[in-house]
């Protein structure tokens, strides 16, 4: 099947665009989480990183959902587009993993006064991060493209069937997690100046998801092109 | 039914058979299990930790990585000669095939599992007297998963380059939810703890056999058919 390097140029300017739009969506997300929301009783400034941590992770498992259905997808289908876009959203949701990984330790350090905690949701998170990179490793080490996305969608479906089973497994060393519940132990929902800010930040996290799958996607497709032209 | 059954013995005993004749990777499978366990004796304290708060971890430690080691052989073997050519041509279905290699990767596996737990009895002094039967249960229900996985990704990796090291980087996140369970029954089989206490853990154990070999099976032919 061809690939059109228009179409590829087209999807990087677009990509680029609203990557950057996001980026400006996300850094007033830290403008007003730091300046015009309310800061935590109890847990003070360190709360704060929430508003990035919880919307990264969102991302996460919206990235890793969407490589297994594309990957679903391409096996029933056959379409290309389904596997360029699962293998697109899997380097994405690995991004996005790395950030939760990380800023979840340090808002870890001042409230649960350790750096990290075998807690149920931390490990599921870590293992779809290993499972995310062990997607892309076995990716590299498949040179023929069809065999790549025909392998690489069975290790992608059968990474969503796993991801249940490893949330059950983790939840048998109970957690130390805030569920959301009790986010804010005084009240039973979150501070609607707080919500506003959250929901602000997720969307602009997910707006950044979608510009950079749509960006990496165009690079993928421009990559193509070039070995097509020298094929 | 009985008919791909009987198919899928055939290419089971088949690889059996062959196996039977060197016996060089079963004896290698099985050494590797016993230095295993003789490599944890030495990485603990004995002075520090009771041996009954680790055994558990021990055995199915060493079950997961001799389970990745005996695996890497289910495919490997065929690509010599450019067997698994012969075998695809065979006219059977490709979920008869699935059955066969996983049958013959189960029973290797399992043997290797029945010379590793004589030792591991031995060589950490536990009493298995009331725990046996409900330990046999467990090391069948978590292999008959893990080799399901295991045979599906070896024939993955078989396709790649560094295959040997591929295959236990893309199946150790699969062990983990089979592995959990297990040692957590395995802990309350060795405590002594009533066989009702283990049964929630033998549920997860066969809803995981039960999801990965349907889904095994099902994307076989995916992985296997150009």
């Amino acid at each position: 099947m061809n690939v059109d390097p228009n179409r590829a140029q087209v999807l990087i300017r677009r990509g680029w665009r609203i990557t950057l739009v996001a980026l400006l969506a996300v850094a007033s997300v830290m403008v007003l989480a730091l300046r015009f929301t309310p800061t935590e009783v109890r847990q003070g400034l360190a709360q704060k990183i929430f508003y990035i941590h919880a919307p990264s992770a969102w991302c996460a498992f919206l990235a890793v959902t969407l490589t297994g259905i594309a990957s679903i997808l391409y096996l029933w289908l056959g379409d290309r587009h389904f596997d360029r876009f699962a293998a697109t959203s899997a380097e994405v949701g690995t991004v996005f993993c790395a950030v939760v990984l990380t800023s979840g330790p340090i808002w870890g350090k001042p409230i649960w006064g350790t750096w990290w905690t075998w807690d149920a949701r931390l490990s599921l998170t870590l293992f779809l991060f290993f499972l995310l990179l062990g997607y892309q490793v076995l990716r590299s080490a498949i040179r023929v493209p069809t065999e790549r996305a025909r392998l690489a969608a069975v290790v992608g479906i059968m990474a969503m069937v796993l991801v249940p089973f490893i949330h059950l497994s983790v939840y048998l060393f109970r957690g130390l997690h805030p569920t959301p519940i009790v986010l804010k132990p005084s009240a039973p929902s979150l501070d609607p100046e707080m919500l506003r800010t959250l929901l602000f930040s997720f969307a602009s996290f997910t707006l950044l998801y979608v510009g950079l799958v749509t960006l990496a996607y165009g690079i993928r497709l421009a990559q193509e092109a070039r070995e097509q032209g020298n094929a | 039914m009985v008919e791909a059954l009987r198919l899928a013995l055939a290419i089971a005993a088949k690889d059996l058979r062959a196996e039977m004749r060197s016996r060089t990777s079963f004896l290698s499978a099985a050494m590797f299990a016993a230095l295993l366990l003789v490599v944890f004796n030495f990485a603990r304290d004995p002075t520090a930790v009771a041996t009954i708060d680790l055994a558990p971890g021990i055995l199915w430690v060493t079950v997961a990585f001799a389970a990745v080691v005996a695996m890497n052989r289910g495919f490997a073997v065929e690509r010599e000669n450019h067997a698994f050519d012969g075998l695809l041509l065979a006219p059977v279905s490709r979920e008869v095939l699935f059955l066969g290699k996983y049958l013959a990767n189960l029973t290797f596996v399992l043997l290797v599992e029945a010379i590793a737990l004589p030792l591991f009895v031995l060589f950490f002094n536990v009493d298995l007297s009331h725990a046996l039967p409900g330990l046999l249960a467990t090391l069948l229900l978590a292999t008959a998963g893990l080799v399901s996985v295991g045979t599906l990704f070896s024939a993955i990796v078989v396709r790649t380059r560094f295959a040997e090291l591929m295959l236990p980087v893309l199946l150790l996140p699969f062990m983990v939810p089979p592995l959990v369970f297990a040692v957590q029954i395995t802990m309350r089989l060795l405590t002594g703890r009533a066989l009702s206490e283990v049964a929630g853990g033998l549920r997860l154990l066969v809803l995981y056999d039960v999801a990965f070999i349907t889904v095994s099976l099902l994307l076989f032919s995916a992985v296997v058919d150009e």
